[in-house]
């Protein structure tokens, strides 16, 4: 550690620190547009120019004669870094001018505005007026970018940030600087578009409002957008995201910078791959088949009857839980060895937790079974070097895992503590003999193929727990609508066993409810449900997901140790 | 602590004024109001306005229906920035933004555009918060005062309706003197100092 004096308070940093980094452990922010934690140094946008000296053992200051680049300028024992005189300030208010200069000014219709690096800095740093005369340079939008990247050229800050990320982090290189001077732009070559699967990311790095997201693009002003701390379910590797919805419609995924899981950036697939949970072919309403439904059932028609038309205020679930928890206990008291509960890797842990220990607590018999694992090719591996090939494994940056689901690891360990074993459906289908199954989907998309239909048959009681149709949901005896990755609260455990907690950002569409709620109620608990909780209780009875106890992941998540060697309780 | 005497020494409180025997008998008080009644009754000077035959002169701050206006070249000057949504305070404002049609020549200067522009007249409080925070002068209040609907939803006003407020009302020689039609009004700190024009509405790249 290295002692560091920034505007006379004096900090520890690491001596591997830059100027920026070590201010920021003051509590000091020094602004800068190209500097960025996972990129390489260019110190071309000046705005972090301050004041850096050098206190000698005497206690005087020897300070350098020009103002450096806080980015470029590493720490040692002893720098001085000041960022409040009068030269610095005077420095920020013409760094910010120039890089105004022929900034067209245009925030009322661009989609930055509200999270945008030169608003905040020339409200913090900046000045009011501009001293230019002349007429702004301006220059077209390129809207051949990328298929989901639109520049405005007029915007850009020229940080670069853009074109080092396609150089270092993707490794496709498809984005540089053409021209110079006060000509310089960015662009791609003809033809070449920036459309690789990390491409997304340049967008969240523009700190102006030069590239913006198509997707997105005049969708929403930022500002009435609502955050939720989440975790992709796109693939094992478990990318912290903001999901950004406003009025239970979620806009964006924008990644959170995770060092434990994944870094600044989140890949494309990941990112735009949400949009299923708007499907209109979600399922909303449960409901009971004609074999299953007896008087509870005409119990709810008399209800719907009683009022007119189709305004029915009753709650649908009453009837449908009670008959799906009647139904359950006399299955299991009928033949528990025939009872299979499929649970998929989509559930969150606690998920798992109430469904298992609500099965296991009825009869210990009861079959549990992890449900099919989406792999789709082999992780992808970036950066990617000049021919598109795999990088060395210890210059991996970022990684798309071919594992596309976000939580095998602790539905796993669920069922491992519980069954002691690890099934999966499709090992099980052919010798399965089950009389009642219980399917939980949730998957991002259809999941039920043709052999596990088959294999499912029309067996005595067919419970689905989905959010899609499927062959499955049109037969079953009970249907219970449930909620996707946006709609859930708990815990999910990355590849690398990681376990970080999702927050529910939206509410289920119709009179869809999300899993947890839906197993609370099933298996009689009490209350609310409420992740933590339950998350607490998991910890306690789980031996391998002890670290759970704590309740409060923080952001970042904790480690489980040794998932995998868990030994097996019988 | 120091702020704290200040505040004392700035307050300064009111005394309730002590009724003397003549005012707590309240007989002045009505013989002056019925005076004033009498004096009125019998001036000979007539107040009543016979509206709807003559109509009031409105004053012209007055606020009334909303008007989108239109740029010269006849599109709607709105570049959805959605900036009298936010301020809005009864929620009533309601913007669907949608890119410009880059296609057509009648649009190339503009990115953004309105596709829906959509005020509920019936929720509004006809404050002039969206006049006041629309940074190209787009939205105004006007001073038709007389605005009535057979139903609510006829009272709900889409972006032709409160285009046609415009057309309406442009040439009436009443125009709302709040905003300053595209001119920076006097509040501004750079009006007096802004050699050139002021900055032209949407992107300012073609003007």
């Amino acid at each position: 550690m290295a002692k560091v004096i920034v505007n006379d308070v004096e900090v520890e940093a690491d001596p591997k620190d830059n100027c920026i980094l070590a201010a920021r452990k003051a509590g000091v922010e020094i602004p800068h547009y190209c500097w960025h934690e996972s990129l390489s140094v260019v110190a071309s946008c000046r705005m972090c120019l301050v004041e850096v000296g050098e206190k000698k053992p005497d206690g005087t200051i020897a300070w350098g004669p020009k103002l450096v680049p806080g980015c470029q300028t590493p720490i040692k024992e002893g720098t001085v870094i000041r960022t409040d005189s009068a030269k610095v300030k005077t420095t920020q208010q013409m760094t910010l001018e120039l890089l105004l200069l022929n900034h067209p000014l245009d925030c009322s219709i661009c989609d930055q505005a509200g999270e945008c690096y030169l608003q905040d800095y020339t409200y913090k740093y900046g000045k009011a007026q501009s001293r230019l005369d002349e007429p702004k340079l301006q220059r077209m939008d390129k809207y051949h970018i990328g298929e989901q990247i639109a520049l405005f050229t007029d915007r850009c800050v020229m940080c670069t940030r853009c074109v080092r990320f396609t150089r270092e982090i993707s490794g496709t290189a498809e984005l540089q600087v053409v021209a110079r001077g006060s000509h310089e732009e960015i662009d791609v070559f003809p033809d070449v578009p920036c459309d690789n699967k990390l491409a997304g990311n340049v967008v969240d790095l523009c700190p102006v409002g030069a590239l913006c997201s198509k997707d997105f693009l005049y969708k929403k002003r930022v500002w009435w957008l609502k955050h939720a701390e989440s975790v992709c379910t796109g693939c094992s590797t478990g990318c912290s995201i903001h999901i950004d919805q406003n009025e239970d419609k979620v806009y964006r995924l924008r990644p959170r910078e995770n060092p434990l899981a994944q870094g600044h950036f989140m890949c494309d697939e990941g990112r735009f791959g949400f949009k299923y949970i708007h499907d209109e072919r979600r399922l909303t309403r449960p409901k009971l088949s004609d074999a299953v439904s007896g008087a509870a059932n005409r119990k709810s028609h008399a209800t719907t009857t009683a009022g007119s038309g189709d305004l029915s205020f009753a709650d649908p679930w009453t009837d449908v839980l009670e008959v799906a928890r009647r139904k359950i206990k006399d299955a299991v008291k009928s033949d528990a060895r025939g009872f299979v509960a499929v649970l998929s890797p989509f559930m969150t842990v606690e998920e798992a937790y109430l469904l298992a220990s609500f099965l296991k607590g009825l009869d210990k018999r009861v079959r549990l079974v992890l449900g099919p694992v989406p792999m789709v090719g082999s992780d992808d591996k970036y950066p990617k070097g000049p021919k598109g090939e795999s990088p060395a494994e210890d210059k991996v940056r970022f990684t798309i895992r071919a594992e596309k689901c976000p939580n095998r690891l602790g539905v796993e360990a669920v069922l491992r503590h519980f069954e002691g074993q690890i099934t999966g459906l499709e090992q099980m289908m052919a010798g399965a003999n089950a009389t009642s199954w219980f399917l939980v989907g949730g998957n991002s998309e259809g999941w039920v193929t043709e052999s596990i239909d088959r294999a499912v048959g029309q067996p005595g009681l067919l419970i689905v727990q989905d959010i899609f149709p499927s062959p499955l949901s049109e037969r079953a005896d009970i249907l219970l609508p449930s909620g996707s990755f946006a709609e859930r609260e708990g815990t999910y455990v990355n590849h690398s066993g990681l376990a970080q907690a999702v927050q529910a950002a939206v509410r289920c569409p119709g009179d869809a409810r999300a899993d947890g709620r839906i197993l609370l109620e099933l298996a009689e608990r009490k209350g609310l449900f409420n992740a933590m909780a339950i998350r607490k209780e998991v910890g306690n009875a789980i031996p391998s997901l002890v670290a759970l106890t704590e309740g409060d992941l923080g952001e970042h998540g904790v480690k489980i140790g040794g998932v995998a060697r868990e030994p097996i309780h019988s | 602590m120091s702020t704290e005497t200040k505040k004392v020494k700035t307050v300064k409180w009111g005394e309730e004024p002590k009724l003397g025997w003549k005012e707590a008998m309240y007989l002045p008080a009505i013989a002056s109001g019925l005076m004033t009644a009498l004096k009125h009754a019998f001036s000979g000077k007539t107040t009543t306005r016979q509206y709807p035959d003559v109509e009031p002169v409105i004053p012209a701050n007055y606020r009334g229906v909303h008007r989108l206006n239109r740029d010269e070249a006849g599109r709607v000057k709105c570049v959805a920035c959605y900036m009298c949504q936010t301020a809005c305070p009864a929620n009533c404002i309601e913007i669907i933004a949608a890119p410009a049609p880059k296609d057509d020549p009648h649009w190339k200067d503009r990115d953004k555009f309105p596709e829906t522009f959509t005020i509920d007249e019936l929720r509004c409080i006809y404050c002039g918060m969206c006049e006041e925070a629309c940074p190209v002068d787009a939205i105004e209040l006007t001073s038709v005062y007389d605005l009535t609907g057979m139903s609510r939803q006829e009272m709900i006003f889409d972006k032709e309706k409160l285009l046609s407020v415009f057309d309406e009302t442009v040439n009436s020689g009443r125009d709302p003197i709040r905003t300053n039609r595209g001119a920076l009004g006097p509040a501004s700190e750079e009006a007096s100092t802004a050699k050139q024009g002021p900055p032209p509405p949407g992107r300012g790249r073609h003007g």
